[in-house]
């Protein structure tokens, strides 16, 4: 539907369109506001939606004036502050962590003529995007190299929540570690907050404590990785590159880009062609991807990483086929079939070798 | 010449209730010094602070909306207080009173039932009433410390919510994400404005600000609490019950904080979520004592709070300030008044050393 209507409505209206947004911009830049779930800092899940602005700011310059709002809590003050952009004069606001879905969705509905995008939700409107990025792609990637360097097999992860977008991560460790160690397992804690470094790091000091010897997070702070660089365990970050937090243990991050989308919606969105729509980028799309490895990695590693990478970015490996079991050993997926979208994107069962419970 | 602090023969009641505008008014020449340190005009990031959000009819009504929460819960945590009963865990009665409320909206919410909404407004109270019982039961048979029994069954409280959100209540069409499906029409807080998010759970906070007067100041159950609080040995000689006095305070507080979960939960959320408050249980302590524990400072307290949320957004939206600065002066807010309530209740002397004058 949203395709069909893009590709009607673009080839008419984007040269007048165009015309008139420059001409705008001459006079008055292009006012788009994003609302963020934890302070930017300098690594993590809102510091890469904040180097995806300034991507905007870097590309666009004086035709765009970008604002932004930090530390927004998910629930009733997330409408406000979204509606507060609405009203200084945004047209197109970037909403980015789940829990701003329907205020999101309440805003869109009382400002029809501005533009919404909401991160990795699944409510959308004429006037109200949702993107997300196929983050267990690279998250596979990793499980390969802690079966590979885990000497216990037993893999630490803290997590925030058990939604579907947390699991799908989890189970993809599991899959790509067993791929190459068949014994491999997980061990999980969840936190129930997307950014509290102190718990994280409780967590993830109760996870060597059990034996694990290579630990992950799906949390936005970067707690995780310095427990594991005091420990000695190896590590792998999420959100951004932690190298600098891990130098010894840190082997790569499940990085996220959102600078090309963000550019490409506000240059469509002066440009009056942006239509709403659904956007799942994977590795071929760049949207995520595999951050820079550690220098003390073994090169046959690299090699066999740098191989997988290029089976998933053409399709030839995708992550959640069968044969897939769950916790009982029941087949949730049959061999030679592969898991819809719709499947993956409500997944609310931990595969085989997952300890823990949903 | 060394300086000594010593006590006041008599505080100035004045000076009681100038300290908090003195300490506003120290952090808005902090804040703008910071302002400035910025490379912004400081008059103008302080008029985008405090005045900005009061400019505008929508400004207003969220000011109402975000106070309702920290007014009920401070109100509740002062009556305590002034009871010598220190209830911490008004977070959790908070959170209580959104899972019994939203419970009855799930259980019952259809199209056109009038008695839901009363219904879930007496339970979310009911539900925090229970919560906080469960704190004076234990100080009045086991003599445990509501400061430590209180704030424990927070916690318990936010992981039961977060257990029935993932688990028995998770909404069946959700993509089983965390949450409860949306509340029906009928268990929705009816808007006071057009437009606005403003509901009648403001009216039903304002409401509380006299009655918690009428009971602290003109009702005798008031003067056995304060009493209790003040004096407990003329309490206990005068035949005060101090254990009904915690009950009393604990279970009234408790329904105030669940009320006010209830009221979010019926009113700008409109289901039940992981997380109900961004911490209002927590930042209401603060308020009932910056309102020196009077209703009518606590009235005021709540909408100066309300305020430095709503301008620290705005400061951000227009400015581009990180949210830090606003970190800053709410810190500055309550260094100033506690460093004036220094100098109420004693005076800087100056001691002349003997051997050297």
């Amino acid at each position: 539907m949203s395709i069909l209507r893009r590709s009607l409505l673009a080839a008419p209206l984007a040269l007048p369109a165009f015309a008139i947004g420059r001409r705008a911009a001459a006079a008055d830049p292009f006012k788009v506001g994003f609302v963020y779930v934890s302070p930017i800092g300098d690594a993590g899940w809102t510091f890469q939606h904040e180097m995806g602005r300034r991507a905007v700011d870097a590309a666009l310059g004086a035709a765009v004036k970008t604002s932004y709002v930090e530390n927004v809590p998910e629930g009733a003050d997330s409408e406000r502050v979204i509606r507060r952009l609405a009203q200084d004069g945004n047209q197109l606001i970037f909403t980015t962590s789940f829990g701003y879905m329907n205020p999101t969705e309440k805003v869109a509905k009382a400002f029809p003529k501005l533009k919404f995008e909401h991160a990795t939700g699944y409510k959308r409107g004429p006037n109200l995007a949702t993107y997300s990025g196929r983050y267990y792609e690279p998250r596979y990637l990793t499980g390969i190299i802690a079966g590979r360097l885990s000497k216990s097999g037993i893999i630490g992860y803290v997590a925030a929540f058990p939604i579907p977008e947390v699991i799908q991560g989890i189970n993809a460790v599991l899959l790509g570690a067993r791929s190459v160690n068949p014994k491999a397992t997980i061990k999980v804690i969840f936190t129930s907050s997307w950014f509290d470094p102190g718990k994280e790091r409780a967590a993830a000091d109760t996870l060597v404590a059990q034996g694990a010897d290579y630990l992950t997070q799906h949390t936005d702070s970067t707690a995780v990785v310095q427990a594991a660089e005091e420990k000695g365990v190896w590590c792998s970050g999420y959100d951004s590159d932690m190298l600098k937090y891990g130098p010894k243990t840190h082997t790569t991050a499940v990085e996220m880009h959102w600078d090309n989308y963000y550019v490409d919606r506000v240059k469509q969105a002066i440009a009056g062609t942006w239509a709403s729509g659904d956007v799942w980028g994977g590795m071929a799309s760049g949207m995520v991807k595999l951050s820079r490895f550690n220098p003390s990695l073994p090169a046959p590693l690299l090699a066999e990483v740098a191989a997988k990478t290029e089976e998933i970015r053409s399709g030839k490996l995708v992550v959640f086929s069968g044969p897939l079991k769950d916790q009982a050993g029941v087949v949730k997926v049959p061999a030679g079939k592969a898991m819809m979208d719709a499947e993956i994107l409500s997944m609310n069962w931990f595969v085989e070798g997952v300890q823990g419970k949903v | 010449m060394r300086l000594r602090l010593e006590a006041r023969p008599a505080p100035s009641r004045a000076m009681l209730w100038l300290s908090p505008l003195l300490a506003a008014l120290l952090a808005a020449v902090g804040g703008g010094v910071v302002f400035a340190l910025l490379g912004h005009d400081p008059l103008v990031a302080l008029g985008t602070l405090f005045l900005a959000p009061l400019s505008t009819l929508d400004g207003l009504t969220e000011l109402g909306l975000k106070a309702t929460p920290l007014l009920l819960c401070a109100i509740g945590i002062a009556v305590g207080v002034r009871a010598n009963v220190w209830n911490i865990g008004a977070e959790g009665q908070l959170t209580m009173g959104a899972i019994a409320g939203g419970g009855i909206a799930l259980a019952f919410g259809g199209e056109g039932r009038w008695w839901v909404l009363p219904l879930m407004l007496l339970a979310g109270a009911a539900g925090g009433a229970a919560w906080a019982a469960m704190p004076a039961l234990l100080k009045t048979r086991f003599n445990a410390h509501e400061i430590l029994t209180t704030l424990m069954l927070s916690y318990v409280a936010i992981q039961l919510l977060g257990w029935l959100v993932h688990g028995p209540w998770i909404d069946p069409e959700g993509f089983n994400f965390p949450q409860t499906r949306m509340f029906d029409d009928d268990a929705l807080l009816p808007v006071l404005v057009e437009g606005s998010r403003l509901n009648a759970g403001f009216l039903l906070a304002l409401l509380a600000v006299p009655l918690a007067w009428l009971l602290l100041s003109r009702t005798v159950t008031g003067f056995r609490l304060r009493t209790v609080g003040q004096a407990p040995e003329a309490a206990r000689y005068a035949g005060f019950s101090a254990t009904g006095a915690v009950w009393f305070s604990l279970v009234l507080s408790g329904a105030l904080a669940g009320l006010a979960g209830v009221l979010e939960a019926a009113g700008p959320v409109g289901q039940l979520q992981p997380v109900m408050s961004p911490g209002y249980g927590f930042a209401a302590i603060i308020v009932a004592f910056m309102g020196r524990l009077h209703p009518f400072g606590i009235l005021g307290a709540s909408f100066l709070m309300a305020l430095l949320y709503l301008g620290g957004e705005q400061l951000q939206v227009s400015l581009q300030l990180p949210i830090a600065v606003i970190g800053t002066i709410q810190g500055m807010l309550l260094f100033f008044l506690l460093g004036a309530d220094v100098f109420i209740d004693q005076r800087l002397v100056v001691v002349r050393d003997a051997r050297h004058a």
